[in-house]
């Protein structure tokens, strides 16, 4: 496998704008002669197709929603940062740089981050050009406010909607460009495979998820868009059809799979409930602003919130990290949260979480300012847990959140595929070992409005002109290798449902591959996935046919794919031997009980190569350097 | 709590519906009316039968993906809520509850629960956005845009597009989610250049799906799982007339 991660040569603030002008342009009139295809309709993918569209080339974009506007981004509730230093408070491009790099604890390309915090600016005035309504002070200027892990006040939002705005933003570009034939849009269409044709990716399978046809599309470039995999432990924050599949087919057929185990699991979760539940709903890491984290000083203490008095509450955070205190990072407060919770102090019917007490702040500001600042999430946690959070404090837990690892890109987005770009979550590049609150968004803005657009005209510049088709045979192979696989899912007719394999490979997911690794649990996870996957196959019903609208057996398709992908999760938790950001090995620990680095061993991306299903993947090496951020433990005492 | 579900069932569009009984029993008061689905489903699977399509994707009330009639109400009792977001603890012990679809004109059903609603995509492609080139915006603090303003149109973009007002309507009009965008995109200065086509252009593809006309129930309002006022109506209704007549004047 070859690994370019082809960042330009230059001062690290010239870098973008160098390759800017450097990279090949496409004569407006030759532009409609490209077609590309997005999968996906996220920030990142709407961003991508609507901006393709908009510059001449011809889209075909693909979503399995109804509409595009589905998409998961939509539930992002807390903000989108940008080194816009409105606030005089002394941030930076190269603040966010440098915040973003240690945040990610040194494990993402100095490079692209930087240009991530560099474009960040240009994403909020598209954003408020499109008509985004953030939320603006008295005086009519944009507001700010200080999110997870930042001592700056640099994340915009509007309420606790932001990821809807902006996702709406988006839609409604691509959908301007639906409307003037510059996009072809193919809503309820999943994506089942991409087409490599002499090792450069051509076109894509998908199935029409309303007649089950399956078909393929030829294009110049294919771009996945297609965000992240946490649903491999069932139960996390993702809507319930977030899945694996289209990366990890692209990772079957020879893109490198990086950092898999990097995933984030976010702190201010509701706990479960019971054993029905079936998704986790966030609670806006924006409530840390003005809520305390505490659980009862006792362990088994079942006493309800409001009866434990001041002095028997032991607010851990603060306690732990003075100066970020409950904003520490996400990777620690889950941790911590966790630590509580196996040593006893849990609260709540299940004692499985810890409070977040708004006590304080109700008292210091007010109850309006807090309805203000958080009436619609105190709505939710009221409609969800039956509790009034003006009351009593909110419970919450770590839920599976975001996953940092994706398919491995070089600085232009494309992975080791020639022609196959990948976008905003669902590729590695910039969020390292742990994501800073409020930086998925921008990375998916980022990724999709400014530099795929130009990179990939860059990549289509130098291809011939003549039309693509689907008459290759590579496209008629991997429309059968599709079509089979469903026919045979749809034939074990076994006597468990999907679901039931899905959490039994959550919970093993759960138990060694989440907040804390070791070597004994994830060689345990990989010598027990292989056998769930096997009774998978043997043992699992699909009703119904693949003719009509059946959800059962989209359903069963992406499990499948999880069973085959969390096997890389955890050979790339078991390689990497050391702990750092999210990927915490209980070996790896300094005298505090922090995420323990080796830099000598492990500054590297890891790269995975497939090798079969069930094989060991053969490990591949991207050398990470550090100039201009100085390598250092992350201290937030 | 032990409950009886009726729910129509309809393999497709050209096929016959009916109504399906089903028991849903142990159902804890703390799952979600969703999950009180999942679990019907889990046994109709089990038992070889096909589980009943409904659609739904974040599970907290914000990506518009789900909704049905549940006992001949858009998303079911709780007033702003989606039916993800509704739990059984609303719910008594014996209950009857009656689920169907979104049944409109303009949203033709698929199967079961799930209907087709891409005509609300196409009001969108109408006119729904203000016409920016990706990068040619000027700093986003150059224009100060009221608080009041903002946060009224940030009211009205809360919309999130499930067709709850468009399935309560006598008149199955999606004159509600028309009026949230006319609005939001209205009361901003950046939506001005385009304001007066953009309402004559989406009131024309509301009308052209098979929509009704608004004729001022305001069981949208009451329907909305994001509580979008009827208010946005009139601001519509205001800019549709001056619009009108700036269309006759030009």
């Amino acid at each position: 496998m070859q690994l370019d991660a082809k960042i330009p040569a230059g001062p690290i603030e010239q870098k973008w704008e160098k390759h800017r002008f450097d990279m090949k342009l496409v004569n407006p009139a030759n532009k409609r002669k490209y077609e590309v295809i997005v999968v996906g309709t996220g920030l990142a993918g709407a961003a991508a197709a609507a901006t393709m569209g908009e510059l001449g080339y011809r889209v075909k974009v693909f979503t399995y929603h109804d509409s595009a506007r589905r998409a998961h981004s939509i539930a992002a509730q807390g903000g989108i940062n940008a080194a816009k230093n409105y606030q005089g408070d002394g941030d930076s491009i190269f603040r966010l740089f440098y915040d973003t790099v240690t945040g990610g604890d040194f494990r993402s390309r100095e490079a692209n981050v930087y240009r991530l915090a560099e474009l960040s600016v240009n994403i909020i005035d598209q954003a408020v050009a499109q008509g985004v309504p953030f939320a603006r002070e008295y005086g009519g200027l944009l507001a700010n406010r200080s999110f997870g892990g930042a001592q700056v006040s640099r994340t915009f939002y509007a309420r606790g909607q932001t990821g809807q705005q902006l996702l709406l933003g988006c839609y409604q570009a691509l959908q301007r460009q639906v409307a003037l034939g510059t996009v072809e849009l193919h809503t309820r269409h999943e994506v089942l495979d991409v087409v490599v044709v002499d090792g450069v990716a051509r076109g894509i399978v998908t199935r029409d998820l309303v007649s089950g046809e399956i078909e393929s599309h030829a294009a110049h470039a294919v771009m996945l868009a297609t965000g992240g995999y946490s649903n491999v432990f069932f139960l996390s924050t993702n809507a319930k059809a977030c899945n694996v599949t289209a990366t990890w087919r692209a990772a079957k057929r020879g893109a490198g799979f990086a950092n898999p185990c990097f995933t984030q699991i976010h702190p201010t979760s509701i706990p479960p409930a019971g054993a029905y539940q079936s998704k986790l709903t966030l609670m806006s890491e924006s409530l840390r602003n003005d809520g305390r984290i505490w659980v009862p000083e006792g362990a088994g203490d079942t006493r309800p919130a409001n009866e434990i008095p001041e002095d028997e509450r032991d607010y851990y955070l603060e306690r732990f990290y003075p100066s970020f205190g409950n904003l520490s990072p996400r990777d620690i407060s889950s941790r911590r949260a966790k630590e509580m919770v196996d040593k006893g102090h849990g609260v709540g019917p299940m004692q499985n979480g810890v409070y977040l007490d708004f006590k304080h702040a109700i008292g210091r500001l007010g109850q309006s300012v807090i309805a203000e600042r958080y009436g619609n999430l105190f709505e939710m946690y009221e409609k969800i847990t039956g509790e009034n959070p003006y009351e009593v404090p909110m419970r919450i837990y770590p839920a599976p959140h975001y996953t940092m690892g994706g398919l491995w890109v070089d600085y232009n987005l494309m992975s080791n595929i020639p022609g196959l770009f990948v976008l905003g979550e669902a590729n590695f590049s910039d969020h390292g070992a742990n994501r800073l609150g409020a930086s998925a968004l921008m990375q998916g803005v980022a990724d999709g409005y400014f530099i795929a657009p130009l990179t990939v005209g860059n990549y289509l510049a130098d291809l011939p002109r003549d039309p693509v088709t689907n008459d290759h045979p590579a496209f008629a192979d991997t429309e059968n290798e599709v079509r089979d696989r469903a026919n045979r899912l749809l034939a074990v007719n076994g006597n468990k449902t999907v679901d039931e394999f899905h959490i039994e490979l959550g919970k093993v997911m759960w138990e060694n591959c989440a907040m804390e690794r070791n070597e004994a649990g994830l060689k345990e996870a990989l010598s027990v996935i292989p056998e769930i996957r096997e009774r998978f196959w043997t043992e699992v019903r699909v009703p119904g046919s693949g003719d009509t609208l059946n959800q059962s057996l989209e359903k069963a398709g992406r499990v499948a794919d999880f069973l085959e992908f969390a096997e890389i999760m955890c050979w790339d938790a078991l390689r990497r031997d050391e702990s750092c950001g999210a990927h915490y090995r209980t070996e790896h620990t300094t005298e505090e009980g922090e995420a323990k680095r080796d830099d000598t061993h492990f500054s590297f991306v890891s790269v995975w190569e497939f090798k079969g299903v069930g094989e060991e993947p053969a490990l591949h090496r991207e050398p990470l350097e550090f100039h201009y951020v100085p390598l250092s433990t992350r201290s937030y005492k | 709590m032990n409950l009886t579900l009726h729910v129509w069932r309809q393999d497709g569009p050209e096929v016959r519906g009916r109504f399906e009984t089903y028991q849903a029993d142990e159902i804890s008061e703390h799952a979600s009316f969703l999950e009180m689905l999942d679990l019907v489903n889990e046994t109709l699977t089990r038992e070889g039968k096909e589980p009943i399509a409904f659609e739904h994707d974040c599970r907290e009330g914000i990506c518009g993906t789900c909704g049905m009639m549940i006992n001949g109400v858009p998303h079911g009792p709780s007033s702003m809520t989606a039916t993800c977001q509704l739990h059984m603890r609303l719910f008594n012990d014996g209950d009857h509850i009656w689920i169907e679809p979104w049944r409109a004109t303009g949203f033709p059903l698929i199967r079961d629960l799930v209907v087709d609603r891409t005509a609300l995509d196409r009001i969108i492609n109408a006119g729904g956005y203000i016409s920016v080139r990706t990068g040619s915006a000027q700093d986003a603090n150059v224009v100060p845009i009221r608080k009041r303003d903002a946060d009224l149109a940030m009211d009205a973009a809360q919309c999130i597009g499930c067709g709850a007002c468009v399935a309560v309507c006598p008149n199955a009009s999606a004159m509600l989610f028309t009026a949230a965008k006319v609005s939001h995109l209205g009361l901003l200065p950046q939506g001005q250049p385009e304001r007066y086509t953009r309402v004559l252009d989406m009131v024309a593809q509301h009308d052209a799906e098979g929509f009704g006309s608004c004729t001022n129930h305001g069981a949208c309002q009451e329907a909305c799982p994001k509580g979008i006022s009827v208010d946005f109506i009139a601001r519509l209704n205001r800019d549709l007339f001056v619009s009108s007549w700036k269309a006759a004047g030009d």
